[in-house]
């Protein structure tokens, strides 16, 4: 049977570069497919645009299958849209009403800074990454099985951990644009490794003083970023972060 | 580490309101546990109490008023150092904000965490006002041969009016809110948080913040309607 299409009404934010200021702009997609993405509707009306010769949206995606951590947008005041647990590159339009209104915005901080339209720079978590989110390892043959020995729940957590995928959605719908669940999730996944233990104090030191070098506000429990968490990360991340930078504290 | 990003960090700020928070915490359950004395018909407790805490706990109350004061203006300083750069870390606000729901933990009382913290700020000045340097009144109690202070009398004084009810109802309410996220959210800045732990201290910090709330909410009501104020 065939599925009712729906009209679209789309409020975009519109920005040339970082430099100048941006604004919304309306616009209207019809005999939208309610099985499409939301990325898919965007492109559709992007090719409407183009045949107008008028400037296409930019927006941030790449495997759009929510594991790459490439796209992001605020959809209707939520960061990754009104479901949890799902990146903008999930978001299905049968999850709107036929007429909607949709608003759509950039992830916003002063830590990224938007580059055009919806796309912004994420290159602060890189730098942060740059920092500690790796470790030092002797490169050489494969080594031995189990001569490491790694405890089943922290093997499960650090893999928790681990999915992060850097989409930055934490810092977007934070209301202080806090990146302490990313952070979080990075220095966690390591400290719970005995690869990661070495290098656990000096990590979290290097990578604390980055975050607030670059301009991401401190966090205060809200846990929004655990909400919209495509990786549904829980904040419990926070809690060990915070551990490991206690003790380093007395190093 | 570095002593300025022990002193500084984003981390070490809510370490430090986190401590100063949970000392004022446990001083409130303290003080509306003393208070419940005003519930006796009797002054002679409550004016003992009281006596004992100002006169005979020696160089020990000058050492806990110190503390406390420190405590309330490391708080509140790293409150507002903490705000200016949250305030700062998005320049350019959202049009549309619609919370997340699900695990999200934000609530009416997490996000006024610093109006109602600023509440509270002027309400202590105007309380230490109020009864600490308020009407002094001397009587002699059962069993003394000295006279001491009736702070008894001052408090039913103050409450006979229904202003200063009604104003100390409502700074209580609110610093009920302050409460309900600012308990559990201390022990996750000292990281003390976990999958079992969590729930359970979410729990227990908005129940502390209920108990504190009814009780001081209830102590300017119960006054105000039994002894003559509303009579």
């Amino acid at each position: 049977m065939e599925k009712k299409k729906l009209t679209i009404h789309l409020k975009v934010w519109r920005q040339k570069d970082a430099d100048s200021k941006g604004k919304f702009v309306n616009y209207t997609v019809n005999d939208v497919n309610p099985d499409m993405s939301f990325l898919e509707m965007l492109d559709v009306l992007n090719e409407e645009l183009i045949k107008k010769d008028e400037e296409p949206i930019e927006f941030d995606n790449d495997c759009r299958e929510g594991i790459c951590g490439m796209c992001g947008s605020v959809i209707n005041g939520t960061a990754h849209g009104p479901q949890s647990g799902m990146t903008t590159c999930d978001v299905r339009m049968r999850m709107f009403k036929d007429g909607e209104t949709i608003v759509v915005e950039p992830f916003r901080a002063r830590a990224f800074p938007v580059i055009k339209d919806l796309a912004v720079d994420r290159s602060a978590l890189d730098r942060i990454m740059s920092k500690g989110g790796y470790t030092s390892v002797r490169t050489g043959g494969v080594p031995e099985a189990l001569s490491v020995p790694v405890p089943k729940p922290n093997a499960d957590e650090a893999m928790d951990m681990a999915a992060c995928i850097g989409c930055g959605a934490c810092v977007a719908a934070c209301p202080n644009a806090s990146a302490a669940l990313f952070v979080g999730a990075k220095v966690s996944h390591l400290a719970l490794l005995p690869q990661g233990r070495p290098e656990a104090a000096r990590r979290v030191e290097r990578m604390v003083a980055q975050m607030d070098e670059e301009g991401f506000g401190a966090c205060s429990n809200h846990g929004e970023c655990e909400a919209v968490c495509p990786k549904e990360i829980s904040i419990t991340a926070i809690g060990r972060m915070r551990r490991e930078y206690l003790k380093a504290m007395f190093k | 580490m570095r002593f300025k990003m022990i002193l500084a960090s984003s981390l070490s700020k809510k370490i430090y309101m986190s401590i100063a928070g949970l000392v004022w915490s446990a001083f409130l359950l303290v003080h509306l546990l003393g208070n419940l004395q005003l519930l006796n018909p009797d002054r002679d407790p409550f004016n003992k109490y009281s006596y004992f805490l100002t006169h005979q706990t020696g160089e020990f109350i000058y050492l806990a008023e110190f503390l406390l004061a420190f405590f309330f203006i490391t708080h509140f300083l790293y409150a507002i150092w903490v705000q200016i750069g949250n305030w700062r870390a998005r320049p350019h606000g959202y049009s549309m904000v619609r919370w997340a729901k699900n695990t999200s933990k934000r609530s009416l009382g997490s996000v006024t965490m610093i109006y109602t913290g600023a509440l509270v700020l002027i309400f202590l000045v105007l309380h230490l006002i109020h009864f600490k340097y308020g009407e002094v009144v001397y009587y002699t109690p059962k069993g003394y041969t000295h006279q001491i202070r009736d702070m008894y009398f001052t408090v039913m004084e103050f409450f006979k009016n229904p202003v200063n009810v009604f104003f100390y109802v409502a700074v209580m309410v609110l610093l009920g809110f302050h409460l309900s996220h600012g308990a559990w959210s201390a022990f996750q800045s000292l990281g003390l948080s976990g999958k079992r732990f969590t729930p359970f201290i979410y729990t227990i910090g908005v129940l502390f913040a209920i108990v504190v709330a009814v009780g001081f909410v209830f102590l300017p009501l119960w006054i105000y309607f039994t002894r003559g104020g509303a009579l």
